[in-house]
């Protein structure tokens, strides 16, 4: 009998090593074949394929889902780069239509209107890879139990406004450093209120980061921004509308990359920071009412009294 | 055992994964990132990442490194290149039928075609026959490049199914998958004793 070698797929480790191969690169939001060009050609290490970007959401309100099958196969079609796109949170038949068109990942994301209000996606049962979005070490660690192979911050999408993105990065920093001081009780209470496998959360203070690549999204729009979260010890940049609502979107998706990369070095980022034009102009995040803030956008299955 | 210098490239991709597993192997003092013409000057090897190969073949160019990598690659330096890495050292790549295909090293001779066994979903783990090695050694082959062909001056250490997927043409590694994420550092080491960076 010959002994032929085993082939498995869809594990933990293809998973979450396809994510660690986008290790400081830039993902950015595209809505047309042409886009996703233009972003392969800037250097983008994955593109997003999406209707709409975050800030057109915003402003045309409604229902936001899943993007056309047919426009996120064309986008596929066009780039040899990985293609993501987004679900709807909880939209598990959403998901599988993905799955089915063969993206490489899956944003199950808050920039869509979530279609479950009480569970996200079980996506320990896809072999896709799914990205999502957090905004504290908590909601992180629930979606990495519940499959997640990258997250990401949620930042607050759309705005150009990067101030929530750098809150999400320090709070996820500040929660993995307080781990390390706790005893088995406060671990055991601190999972316990997270609603986490306390093994997570040991795991979690072993490493002293997340066990999967943490990216920042969600209001990231100059290459300034990019480099900022980078120095906040993010592996990599989601850039939504800051590309396709710039001036000169070629010129900005190059530059953007340039920053993700060398983001220590103030000299370069001067350089690839001038004579960009006009960035997107951008929301102050005060001036937005609690409903309009996508960020707090989390299902939850609240315990009966 | 004694250790020469090992860099990493670092410009895109899982260089941390290298790392971890280059620093287990000859200790974190011996492990650098390379990121610059200089540090390039201070390495004895090379590992290449895996990441997007269109997006590091551009870097490479952006941080001046393609000249360096070649004049040292003629020289000797020893390279051990995983599936990304392994397209930039490639002679020659089969057209991609959709979007752009980096620009090449064309140093190691192979022709390999991009992403050749599927998207992520269909990425796959299994275990190899190394030449040399042994069995059993595990790789995962994510969006993994195919070698279709290789020159008479290369040698294959393993296959899958009638694929090469590890072959050496002298100083020059070339791996269509990761050793780096399963956690199994024999064949960094294997890499790094056959070219004399690891001494005893």
């Amino acid at each position: 009998m010959v002994d032929l070698p085993a082939f498995v797929t869809g594990t933990d480790r293809l998973k979450r090593g396809f994510a660690r191969m986008q290790q400081g690169g830039v993902i950015m939001d595209v809505t047309t074949p042409e886009q996703a060009e233009i972003a392969e050609e800037a250097g983008a290490v994955a593109v997003m394929a999406l209707e709409r970007v975050p800030a057109d959401i915003r402003a045309a309100g409604g229902v936001a889902r899943m993007a056309d099958p047919v426009k996120v196969r064309s986008i596929m079609d066009r780039v040899s780069v990985p293609v993501m796109a987004k679900c709807r949170i909880g939209h598990t038949a959403e998901a599988r239509v993905l799955e089915s068109l063969g993206v490489d990942m899956v944003d199950e994301s808050e920039v869509l209107t979530p279609a479950d209000p009480f569970h996200h996606v079980d996506k320990r049962a896809f072999s896709v890879p799914f990205v999502c979005g957090a905004r504290n070490l908590g909601e992180a660690l629930r979606r990495i139990h519940e499959g997640a192979a990258m997250m990401r911050t949620k930042g607050e999408a759309g705005t150009g406004n990067v101030v929530e993105a750098v809150r999400h990065i320090r709070q996820i920093t500040d929660e993995t450093a307080t781990l390390q001081s706790m005893n088995t009780d406060q671990l055991l209470q601190y999972a316990e209120k997270e609603r986490v496998p306390v093994e997570l959360v040991r795991e979690v203070r072993t490493l002293k980061r997340l066990p999967v690549v943490n990216f920042a999204a969600g209001g990231i729009a100059t290459p300034a921004d990019a480099a900022l979260c980078r120095m906040l010890g993010v592996d990599g940049i989601f850039v939504g509308s800051g590309i396709f609502k710039a001036q000169d979107p070629g010129k900005t998706a190059r530059a953007i990359v340039e920053a993700s990369l060398h983001y220590d070095d103030p000299e370069l980022l001067a350089r690839v920071s001038g004579g960009l034009g006009e960035p997107m102009k951008g929301v102050e995040i005060s001036t937005l009412a609690p409903a309009a803030l996508l960020q707090a956008r989390e299902s939850v299955l609240r315990p009966t009294p | 055992m004694t250790s020469g210098t090992v860099g990493v490239l670092a410009l895109q991709g899982d260089v941390p994964e290298h790392t971890e597993v280059a620093a287990s192997i000859v200790g974190p003092d011996h492990v650098r990132p390379v990121r610059t013409p200089k540090d390039l000057a201070a390495v004895d090897a090379v590992l290449l990442p895996g990441g997007e190969s269109t997006t590091l073949s551009r870097l490479l160019d952006h941080a001046a490194l393609r000249e360096p990598l070649l004049e040292r690659t003629r020289h000797g330096l020893p390279i051990m290149a995983t599936c990304a890495g392994l397209i930039l050292l490639a002679r020659e790549l089969e057209p991609s039928p959709h979007g752009r295909d980096p620009q090449t090293l064309g140093v190691l001779d192979v022709k390999v075609r991009r992403n050749d066994y599927g998207r992520q979903v269909d990425s796959f783990e299994t275990k190899l026959e190394v030449e040399g090695l042994g069995k059993d050694v595990p790789a995962a082959f994510i969006r993994a490049p195919r070698i279709l062909s290789v020159g008479p001056g290369v040698r294959v250490l393993a296959r899958v199914r009638e694929d090469p997927v590890l072959v050496r043409e002298g100083h020059l590694w070339g791996l269509t998958f990761h050793p780096e994420v399963t956690g199994d550092p024999r064949l960094h080491r294997y890499f790094l004793t056959e070219s004399g960076v690891l001494r005893p």
